[in-house]
């Protein structure tokens, strides 16, 4: 795309495991993007090797990296991206669309399976204009799980939120990761990030520290002290 | 992507915008629709043609005389060569594939019936013009061939004729007339023919015995043409090469010569005409294809739109595993469908068209299954062509870039 050559990540070297929960932080320009499409499969390193689930990602086509998109990752974006005039339980169908192995049958089945696992089975066929912030991200959030990725990248997933909802997705990421499911979210709240088990900072290109959190905020004790606020009383 | 959810997807975005799908669809509904009527109307009147050229009687053949040259000049056809009437009964008598022949002489005529008086061409004939030009008589007989050899002065007319001398609806049969002040009586009334294809009232004439017109109004010894016809069509050429011997023959002209004479059969002008029309029909339906073109424009146009607008989606389906070619289908399959659909609801008012042209201007109107078809792929290949630029460039979005459009 650009004419001009932009090393956004110099000599990364870093490994996530099984069931991490983990933060990228940094400012923008510290190249936590970049890193994000790189291990989201959106994007190859020019130089380097990446590997996720044993596979060696850096030689891939465009084809191949759509496929391992499809089946190996889940994403979460800050303006949750759902189709609009789409209902949720279709928006979390879709990446099963894409996926062949999967039956017609099977498809609502499992996109059912996956509202229901962050408390939206009720709200299946809402549009997303119909539902809040919270509500449209936790749809996002089922769109991701909906495949059974091997990680949930979550790119500022509680950037567009308040202080509550935001508690309430990132509960919904804890809840998950107790389940085994690694999950990697970029933000530059440490507030969020004090919810992770592992912190990693990204300055101009390179990681600047790489820290465990010896004490992961629980977000659904939390979520029992922060009352909940109707929309009316918000004004 | 599986097909049937590809068309669900496909039906649900195209529903979104139901008034620009409708619009861009009406290029094509349009293009559709007028190629199907105007192929209709050619069709119609192509085949009306061969119907009248073959209400004349397809396995006619004409002979006349052709220009003769002296010292390069040509003169005017028939002016020096003449055909005689043992040029006739040579052909009528050693032609096999001839059925029917009579010789012909053709003069103008005054015709005075009381206080009426008309202008037409009188024809002196043998009684199998009446079969070799198909022509019936409504009332009364025809002329016989003693009627011939005595040069009776009877003949029959046409209903125009009996229109101007007698009045409408008024049976001529048994009346008097005077062509030229000779006195005739009248012996029949032809069934009415209506215009041949050149616009020419084949009503407007009098059929006399051949010796009658020939002797008696117009002293002459030779005759204008000789009329016959083939005994099938297909015996043409046959028909055509036994005259040119026999004709040859009595001319003392070589095989090597060219004939003095000219064959024109009917077959040659019905495919003239027919030609004529067919190349109308190709003119009218190809005026009618550029407005299919234009439709598919259209297509093109609103899919760019399209695609531009839904970078966003695009960027969501790559980023959750749509590849290139699901993200091209997926394009493609919405531009087929509108023309596809376009399609059929223009076949459906194109036929509409045609019937509605046929009942009001009184054209004849043939709609054919292939003029359908042919309007079907054309709009399918263009839904193809002009929807696959924009779908190319949807998959060839770059994800990153595309979940980042705004």
């Amino acid at each position: 795309m650009g004419d001009l050559e932009v090393h956004a990540l110099r000599g990364i070297d870093m490994e996530i495991r099984k069931s991490d929960f983990v933060a990228i932080m940094g400012k923008s320009g510290s190249g936590k993007s970049t890193f994000m499409n790189i291990v989201g499969c959106l994007d190859v390193p020019t130089r380097g090797e990446y590997f996720l689930d044993g596979v060696d990602v850096g030689k891939m086509n465009k084809d191949q990296l759509a496929q391992l998109r499809n089946n190996k990752i889940g994403f979460v974006f800050q303006s949750f991206n759902l189709l609009s005039r789409t209902s949720a339980l279709e928006n979390v169908e879709l990446p099963l669309m894409y996926n062949p192995k999967v039956s017609s049958h099977a498809l609502r089945e499992k996109a059912m399976k996956a509202l229901e696992s962050v408390g939206l089975a009720d709200r299946s066929h809402h549009l997303p204009n119909q539902l809040s912030g919270g509500e449209q991200q936790r749809v996002a959030i089922a769109r991701a799980l909906v495949n059974d990725p091997v990680v949930i990248l979550a790119d500022e997933p509680t950037g567009n939120l308040d202080t509550r909802t935001s508690v309430e997705v990132m509960d919904i990421f804890q809840q998950l990761n107790n389940k085994g499911i690694t999950v990697v979210i970029v933000t530059h709240e440490p507030d969020i990030a004090a919810y992770t088990n592992r912190n990693v900072s990204f300055r101009d290109g390179r990681i600047l520290k790489d820290l465990q959190v010896e004490h992961p905020r629980k977000a659904s004790e939390e979520l029992l002290l922060i009352p909940a606020i109707s929309e009316e009383e918000t004004i | 992507m599986k097909l049937k959810n590809q068309l669900k997807a496909a039906i649900r975005s195209l529903s979104k915008n139901k008034m620009r799908t409708f619009l861009t669809m009406l290029g094509i509904i349009i293009g559709v629709a007028s190629v199907i009527a105007m192929l209709a109307i050619g069709q119609g009147s192509k085949q009306s043609i061969q119907a009248q050229i073959s209400n004349l009687g397809t396995n006619l053949l004409t002979i006349f005389p052709s220009a003769s040259m002296t010292g390069g000049v040509r003169m005017e056809a028939g002016s020096s060569v003449k055909l005689t009437l043992d040029d006739y009964k040579a052909v009528a008598s050693r032609c096999p594939a001839v059925m029917y022949s009579t010789p012909t002489v053709r003069t103008s005529g005054q015709l005075i019936a009381g206080s009426q008086n008309w202008r037409t061409s009188v024809w002196g004939v043998y009684p199998d013009y009446f079969d070799i030009r198909n022509l019936t008589i409504q009332s009364g007989s025809v002329f016989t061939t003693a009627d011939d050899r005595s040069a009776t002065k009877i003949c029959v007319i046409g209903q125009t004729v009996s229109k101007y001398l007698f009045g409408e609806g008024i049976d001529p049969v048994g009346k008097q007339i005077r062509i030229n002040k000779i006195p005739f009586l009248v012996t029949g009334l032809i069934t009415a023919k209506g215009q041949n294809a050149f616009g020419q009232d084949q009503d407007d004439i009098v059929i006399a015995p051949f010796t009658t017109v020939q002797e008696r109004m117009m002293t002459i010894t030779y005759i204008n043409s000789i009329m016959v016809s083939a005994t099938t069509e297909k015996m043409i050429p046959e028909a055509t090469d036994e005259i040119t011997q026999v004709l040859k023959e009595r001319h003392r002209l070589g095989p090597s010569e060219d004939p003095d004479f000219t064959i024109r059969s009917q077959a040659d002008i019905a495919n003239a005409a027919t030609a004529t029309s067919g190349i109308l029909t190709i003119l009218l339906a190809s005026i009618a294809s550029i407005s299919l073109l234009v439709g598919g424009i259209g297509i093109m146009n609103i899919m760019l739109v399209s695609v531009t607008e839904r970078t966003r989606e695009i960027g969501i389906r790559m980023g959750v595993g749509a590849r290139g070619r699901d993200v091209l289908l997926q394009f493609l399959i919405e531009a087929l469908m509108i023309s596809l659909i376009g399609g059929i609801i223009g076949a459906g008012l194109g036929i509409l068209t045609s019937e509605v042209i046929a009942s009001i201007m009184k054209w004849p109107v043939t709609i054919t299954l292939q003029s359908i078809l042919l309007s079907f792929l054309f709009s399918t290949a263009i839904g193809i062509f002009f929807g696959w630029y924009p779908a190319r460039k949807a998959a060839s979005l770059n994800p990153i870039d595309a979940l980042r459009y705004e």
